[in-house]
C-alpha cells in the first residue's frame, strides 16, 4: 500500500484541461504549495476550482489565475487579489461564492457517500434561488449537493507511505473534508515517514483516502496578515 | 451630536457586557475582534475561530507569528491553553448545532424584522459571505456591531434591507455609535440604552425603521 510519488510533477501528472480540482487551504495557510507550482509549470487550462479563496496575486491559487488557468472558482471568500477582480469583472472568470460551512460540509458529503446535506444557511438569500427546501421541525433548510471533484490537492504537516495524514494547527482549515472527498486525492506533507511512527490514536486523515503523496520542498508559508504584540 | 457618540472601542466596550461567563463566543472581523480586548480576565470565555479552532488567544509577540496558527481574518494569533483544532466541517457543525453560544459581527443593514445585509454591494467588487450565512442562520443569539447612520447621514436601520440579504429574522440585539436595541420579535427596534449625551430624539432622527421608546432610557455605562 505505497502511495508515495516522486513528486509534485508527478502526482499531478493527469490532470488535463477542464477538470475540477479541490485545493486545501484557508487564506494562505495549508495550501498545497507544491501542486500549485506544479499546475503553473504544467499549464493546464479551463480547470474549476473549489477552495475557500482565490489566493492573492502571487501566491496560492493567484498564481494560477494570473496565467489564466481558472475557468471557474467555487469559493467562500475571493477579497484580497486584484487580478481576480479584473479576471471577475471583465467576465473571463466565473465564479460562484457559497457559504463558508456549506462549501465545508459539500466537500465532507463527497467524502461520506452521500449525496446532499440540508443546511439553514443561505434561505431568504439569493443564494437559495433554484435551490430545493425543505422543512423539519418548523425550519427551512436547503438541499445543497455533495461535491464531485476529479481531484482533490491537500497540504497535511506529517504523512506516512500508506498515506495516513496530520495536519498541523489551524493548517487542518479544509485540508481534510478536502482529502476524503477527490476521485483521486493527493496529499503533500512537510514530513513523510515509514508506517507506524505516526500513533495511530492521532491520524487526521486514513490513508484509505489519500492516492498519491509526496514529501514537499521549498516551502514558503507566508503570512497573509502579521499580526503583533508588543512584550511589556 | 457627533462628540458623543460611542467610538468603535465604546462600541466593542459596550457588547462585551453581554458576554457571560462559560460562553462560547464568535467573533466576526472588524469591531467584533475588539470585543475580546473588553472581556473581564475573571470569566471563563472561549473565542472560537470558524477556520477550525476554539481557545483563540492573543496576537503573537514578535517573531513569535506562527503561518500555520491564524484566526478566521487570517490574523497571525495564539492558541491559549486548553485550545481545540478542528477541520472547516465541524466547524460549522458546532454552529449549526447551536454549541456556540453567542455571535457578534458586523452590518451594513438591519431591517426591524431581524434580517441582516452585510455581504454584497451591487455594482461593487463581491468578495463573498465567507461564514457569515452559516453563522446568521443558526446562532440563537446573535449580537450586531454596526454604524447607524452612513457617511451620507442615512440610517442604517430600516423598515426593510435593500442590500442583499446574507440571513433572515435572525438578528436580537444591535449596539451601534448612538444606542442598544433589542430586535422585537413582532418587529421594531426597542431602544434599551443611549450612547452618553445623545437625546431621544437624535436616535429617532437617525433610525429609518420602526423605533420603539418606552419609558426613560437610560445612557450606555461603559
Amino acid at each position: 500500500m505505497n502511495k508515495v510519488v516522486s513528486g509534485a510533477d508527478e502526482a499531478i501528472r493527469d490532470i488535463t484541461d477542464g477538470m475540477t480540482l479541490m485545493l486545501g487551504g484557508f487564506g494562505l495557510c495549508g495550501l498545497p504549495e507544491n501542486c500549485i507550482a506544479a499546475l503553473v509549470k504544467k499549464g493546464v487550462k479551463q480547470l474549476t476550482c473549489i477552495s475557500n479563496n482565490a489566493g492573492v496575486d502571487d501566491f496560492g491559487i493567484g498564481l494560477m489565475l494570473k496565467q489564466r488557468q481558472v475557468k471557474k472558482m467555487i469559493s467562500s471568500y475571493v477579497g484580497e487579489n486584484a487580478e481576480f477582480e479584473r479576471q471577475l469583472l471583465s467576465g473571463e472568470l466565473e465564479v460562484e461564492l457559497i457559504p463558508q460551512g456549506t462549501l465545508a460540509t459539500r466537500c465532507m458529503a463527497a467524502g461520506y457517500g452521500m449525496p446532499a446535506i440540508f443546511t439553514p444557511a443561505g434561505i431568504g438569500t439569493e443564494v437559495a434561488e433554484g435551490k430545493e427546501v425543505r422543512n423539519f421541525n418548523g425550519k427551512d433548510y436547503l438541499m445543497e449537493m455533495a461535491f464531485d471533484a476529479d481531484f482533490a490537492i491537500v497540504k497535511a504537516w506529517k504523512g506516512d507511505t500508506m498515506g495516513n495524514l496530520v495536519y498541523r494547527s489551524t493548517a487542518r482549515n479544509f485540508n481534510p473534508v478536502m482529502a476524503m472527498a477527490g476521485k483521486i486525492t493527493i496529499a503533500e506533507v512537510e514530513e513523510l515517514v515509514q508506517p507506524g511512527e505516526l500513533d495511530p490514536d492521532h491520524i487526521h486523515t486514513p490513508g484509505i483516502y489519500v492516492h498519491r503523496i509526496f514529501k514537499g520542498v521549498d516551502y514558503e508559508k507566508r503570512i497573509e496578515h502579521a499580526t503583533v504584540r508588543s512584550k511589556q | 451630536m457627533k462628540e458623543f457618540m460611542l467610538d468603535k472601542q465604546g462600541i466593542a466596550k459596550r457588547i462585551a457586557k453581554e458576554i457571560k461567563d462559560g460562553y462560547y463566543v464568535n467573533l466576526g472581523i472588524g469591531i467584533p475582534t475588539l470585543v475580546a480586548n473588553y472581556i473581564p480576565d475573571t470569566m471563563d470565555v472561549v473565542l472560537q475561530s470558524e477556520n477550525g479552532l476554539l481557545g483563540m488567544g492573543p496576537f503573537p509577540f514578535e517573531g513569535e507569528e506562527d503561518p500555520d496558527i491564524i484566526n478566521a481574518g487570517k490574523q497571525t494569533i495564539t492558541m491559549l491553553p486548553g485550545s481545540a483544532i478542528f477541520d472547516s466541517a465541524m466547524s460549522f457543525g458546532m454552529i449549526r448545532a447551536k454549541k456556540v453560544n453567542l455571535t457578534i459581527l458586523g452590518a451594513m443593514e438591519v431591517s426591524e424584522n431581524g434580517d441582516i445585509a452585510n455581504w454584497k454591494i451591487p455594482g461593487k467588487m463581491v468578495k463573498g459571505m465567507g461564514g457569515a450565512m452559516d453563522l446568521v442562520a443558526s446562532a440563537e443569539n446573535i449580537i450586531v456591531a454596526m454604524q447607524q447612520v452612513n457617511k451620507a447621514g442615512e440610517s442604517k436601520l430600516l423598515p426593510q434591507c435593500t442590500l442583499p440579504l446574507t440571513g433572515v429574522h435572525c438578528v436580537k440585539k444591535i449596539v451601534t455609535e448612538l444606542g442598544v436595541y433589542d430586535v422585537l420579535p413582532e418587529g421594531g427596534f426597542r431602544l434599551i440604552e443611549r450612547a452618553p449625551g445623545v437625546s431621544v430624539e437624535e436616535i429617532k432622527q437617525a433610525t429609518a425603521g420602526t423605533l420603539i421608546v418606552e419609558g426613560e432610557i437610560p445612557e450606555i455605562a461603559v
